[in-house]
């Protein structure tokens, strides 16, 4: 495969160690002889906010409880800024969690619950007092210091379970789908705070999540994760828009996929490819393709454009769905070769062009150069 | 995990002590006893026999020990009839009065069992206020001859055990939620079908669970048959009682014991593979 | 419907409380004829005031009652942490013999431990008592709070280790207070066991410590005793008063 910039990075990784604050080496995990970590690396760096993204049961949540000290690994090290802490139990780590159930103490005052980690270190008093009052200054909770958990509302909770991992200023937070309890407009506004809370503190963050959208807007880099093995690892728009294969294509958005065959290589790289019956000329990939081969053509919903039907270039299909989001409006086209498509347009009211009714039959074509290519999957379906 | 060693290794030990000195140890004494023979200075005489279990076949105690189940059974099923419903209707009740009304079933425990089983004599006795009641509302002539008969043992039994009926009973119906009532009946279920198969099966481990909590110790409850029996009916826990207190006949004793033993392990079996089934068809169901 | 489930539920409680209704009644009789009302005395109090072997017996059952519902409350707890919180060996088999206690017939655990007692020279009295009782009353309280246990959030105890609490720190300030309600409830489960056993104390007790269930089971076998009712009135008393204390104590908390 042509080495995309995930490998690069990896130099970049070997040529700097002490950039890196947590190190996973060959790291497994299996619960009554199921696998759910296959070994694997990570390396996290030092301040930034990477995310672990996959969907429910890939071994996300498993891997931050084996950083956590929750679980033991079967094999592998963890070392925390260049020391072993594999075997050491949770309350030696200088790591904190946020729980995805926040797991605030019930019986326990907002601030209680938050000097809970000062006080198990027996910190003085006066010392306890005032960074309780400062965290809970951070998160807005002071004036509710005195109430008990039962009686605050969700998205105070999860702040109190922010207060009381980051109270003692930990190496690394662990936040294990901190936000999934919480409504839609919540969600959003805890994923600025996060941020902010995450600037202001200079704490790496290890965040898990199955919701990409989340994954994508926050973090600095992403792991996309599919049953217990890392798929790939970049920047979210190097996923987005360099996915290493079709299942970590799929995961972080929609997308339409086309099968293509190298019909042609051009003189300068670019390749030609036979999509739906038709010659399209392909962008170059380095190291690539071969006249023969079979390929995936991959486009983003935003990448397709629709055309009136009189148009030359473009596929022939019949609009099939239509469906309004407030700010784009979503077709899905089926073209004659029954293959369905997603187009998503950004909502203009005066554009004339925009307005396809049910059934009727249009042209889709793509900005070109914005095709993913990928080398055709057979075995590992999604 | 060194840290937290020394608390678990205590706990752990302390419990497993407790357990084998007090649970495993004196079973084993007692089915080394009952193959021994009866001895009047030490209780038992180091030599094998199985003596007691063949004075076990006679028919006066295969009658005792099937009156007694018989009696256990009946005493089950009317706790089950009574239960059932109560435990239903409470449970349907505004939340302010449920744990009222629950404590209220449980209050009769601090009495002691012995002291209740006494009242029901007072009410049961020949001239006791039952027929006085009776005879003075004109519904019989001559007094009814309750106490002392099967069905006075069997009142007492229901009696005293009726609260270890309801309370796994209202336990289910607790869990049962009334979405799921409203469901059936939105569907179009009419209250029997809403009963037959949604709350029964649901309810299930409850009623097993409250049937195991009154059958085993019904047929032990010597006292009861005692006070509100006469001589006449007997439950196992007599025979064994009398066996270990007045015969001094421990070899013979425990051998009932050990019968009692299995029989109540038969049973345990059996609501083990009805569990199983309960669960099977419940989620067959499901499914379906 | 509903007059008809009110009703269904009043004849209920009409049954649970009728014996004893008429327990407390006569026990107010003038008449030593516990079937016929002959107005109102308190002769049958009197009687129990000088009955010194009855009351002692009754003071008896409620020590005992207390130091076994305490001592097995204490070894219950411990015993549902560990089940639920540690993985040992032999932990399946603990949990059949628990099973096994809670489901076998009081006469069973009786003669079994009558037997122990008696092999291993054990004095019957005090000490026999509270040994077995303990013994009884412990799957009820294991299991109480073992479901307590399982009920909450397991997140929460990782909470504490994850903040810096050791295994210690952990079970004195998150996880007790936070099964202490279970606790408090399997040990009135223990207490309401205790009190109400006759099986099991019959067959381990002893001369020097005689406890309620054996002294009136020797009186009302025979005949009735109008002091019985007396006792047992007095006792209603006590549980009802306990039970309006603790209520007060925890509505002020």
């Amino acid at each position: 495969m042509a080495p995309t910039r995930t490998d690069a990075e990896a130099a970049w990784r070997v040529a700097t160690p002490e950039q890196t604050i947590l190190q996973l080496q060959g790291i497994s995990k299996s619960f009554d002889d199921k696998r759910v970590v296959c070994p694997l690396d990570l390396d996290v760096r030092h301040g930034e906010f990477l995310t672990l993204l996959g969907p429910s049961g890939c071994g996300k949540t498993t891997l931050l409880r084996l950083i956590g000290g929750f679980e033991r690994p079967d094999g592998g090290t963890i070392l925390l800024a260049g020391r072993d802490i594999t075997r050491l139990p949770p309350n030696q780590r200088p790591v904190n969690t946020v729980f995805q159930s926040y797991a605030l103490f019930p019986h326990m005052s907002v601030f209680d619950n938050v000097a809970y980690g000062l006080r198990a270190e027996r910190r003085p008093r006066a010392e306890v007092e005032s960074r309780v009052r400062e965290v809970l200054n951070m998160v807005q909770l002071e004036e509710l210091a005195g109430r008990r958990p039962d009686q605050l509302s969700g998205g105070q909770q999860q702040r109190v379970a922010i207060a009381r991992a980051v109270i003692k200023k930990p190496r690394l937070l662990l936040l294990d789908e901190p936000l999934s309890a919480l409504d839609y407009k919540l969600r959003k506004q805890m994923q600025i705070e996060l941020k902010r809370i995450q600037r202001e503190l200079g704490i790496t963050f290890l965040f898990v999540t199955h919701d990409q959208e989340e994954a994508l807007s926050m973090s600095d880099r992403v792991v996309v994760m599919r049953e217990g093995h890392v798929e790939q690892i970049g920047t979210p728009r190097d996923v987005y828009e360099n996915p290493s294969n079709l299942f970590v294509a799929r995961f972080v958005g929609e997308i339409n996929v086309f099968d293509a065959e190298v019909a042609e290589v051009l003189g300068d790289g670019r390749l030609v490819g036979q999509i739906e019956g038709r010659r399209i000329t392909l962008p170059a990939r380095n190291g690539g393709f071969a006249v023969g081969d079979a390929l995936h053509v991959l486009l983003r919903p935003e990448d397709l454009r629709l055309l009136p039907p009189e148009r030359e270039e473009g596929f022939s299909g019949e609009v099939v769905e239509r469906n309004y989001k407030g700010m784009t409006l979503e077709s899905v086209i089926r073209l004659e070769s029954g293959l369905q498509l997603l187009a998503s347009e950004f909502f203009d009211e005066d554009d004339p062009d925009f307005d396809y009714r049910l059934g009727e039959r249009i042209k889709v074509t793509w900005v070109p150069n914005w095709e993913i290519l990928l080398p055709r999957e057979t075995a590992r379906a999604v | 995990m060194k840290l937290r060693a020394p608390f678990r290794t205590a706990v752990v030990a302390l419990i497993w002590a407790w357990m084998l000195l007090f649970v495993f140890l004196p079973n084993l004494l007692v089915i080394v006893a009952s193959f021994l023979v009866r001895d009047d200075v030490h209780f038992v005489r180091p030599e094998a026999s199985l003596e007691s279990y063949a004075r076990l076949l006679d028919p006066v105690y295969a009658g005792v020990f099937l009156d007694s189940l018989g009696m256990a059974v009946t005493t089950t099923l009317v706790c089950l009839l009574i239960g059932y419903p109560f435990a239903y209707a409470v449970s349907r009740l505004p939340a302010r009065v449920k744990p009222l009304l629950i404590f209220l079933v449980i209050l009769p425990f601090w009495t002691n069992s012995l002291v209740r089983t006494y009242a029901m004599k007072l009410l049961l006795a020949t001239n006791g206020l039952t027929n006085q009641a009776l005879l003075g509302l004109g519904i019989v002539d001559a007094p009814l001859r309750m106490l002392y008969t099967e069905g006075a043992v069997i009142a007492g039994l229901v009696y005293v055990l009726l609260p270890f009926m309801i309370l796994p009973l209202y336990a289910v119906f607790e869990q049962l939620r009334e979405d799921l009532l409203e469901v059936s009946s939105d569907l179009g279920a009419e209250r029997w079908r809403t009963f037959r198969y949604v709350v029964l099966p649901l309810t299930m481990p409850g009623v097993l669970a409250g049937c195991l909590l009154v059958l085993i110790p019904a047929v032990g409850m010597f006292y009861v048959a005692d006070v509100l029996g006469g001589a006449r009916h007997l439950l196992i826990g007599n025979v064994i009682k009398n066996q270990f207190l007045d015969a001094r006949d421990w070899p013979f004793g425990a051998a009932a014991s050990i019968l009692l033993t299995l029989a109540m392990a038969l049973l345990l079996y059996a609501y083990y593979l009805s569990a199983r089934m309960v669960r099977r068809r419940s989620a067959d169901d499901a499914l379906a | 419907m509903r007059w008809l489930k009110h009703g269904y539920l009043g004849l209920v409680y009409l049954l649970l409380y009728l014996p004893i209704a008429v327990l407390v009644v006569f026990s107010f009789n003038a008449s030593r004829n516990p079937y016929r009302w002959q107005g109102l005395s308190l002769e049958w109090y009197a009687r129990l005031w000088d009955n010194d072997a009855l009351i002692q017996a009754a003071a008896n059952s409620l020590l005992l009652a207390t130091t076994a519902a305490t001592l097995s409350t204490l070894i219950g707890t411990l015993t549902a942490i560990a089940l639920h919180r540690y993985r040992f060996r032999g932990k399946r088999l603990l949990n059949g013999m628990l099973f096994v206690v809670m489901m076998s017939p009081d006469i069973v655990l009786a003669i079994s431990l009558l037997v122990l007692f008696i092999l291993l020279g054990v004095k019957l009295g005090y000490l026999s008592l509270l040994l077995a009782h303990v013994t009884f009353c412990l799957p009820f309280v294991v299991v109480t709070v073992y479901a307590r246990l399982s009920g909450f959030n397991a997140q929460i105890i990782e909470a504490a280790r994850d903040l810096g609490a050791s295994e210690w720190q952990m079970l004195r300030t998150v996880l007790v207070p936070i099964i202490f309600p279970a606790v408090m409830a399997g040990w009135l489960l223990g207490f309401t066991l205790s009190l109400d056993d006759v099986v099991v104390s019959i067959f381990v007790t002893g001369p020097t410590f005689e406890v309620l269930p054996l002294r009136i089971y020797s009186m009302v076998r025979l005949g009735v005793k109008p002091e019985v009712n007396a006792l047992a009135t007095v006792l209603l008393m006590l549980s009802l008063l306990a039970l309006l204390a603790s209520q007060y104590f925890l509505a002020r908390k």
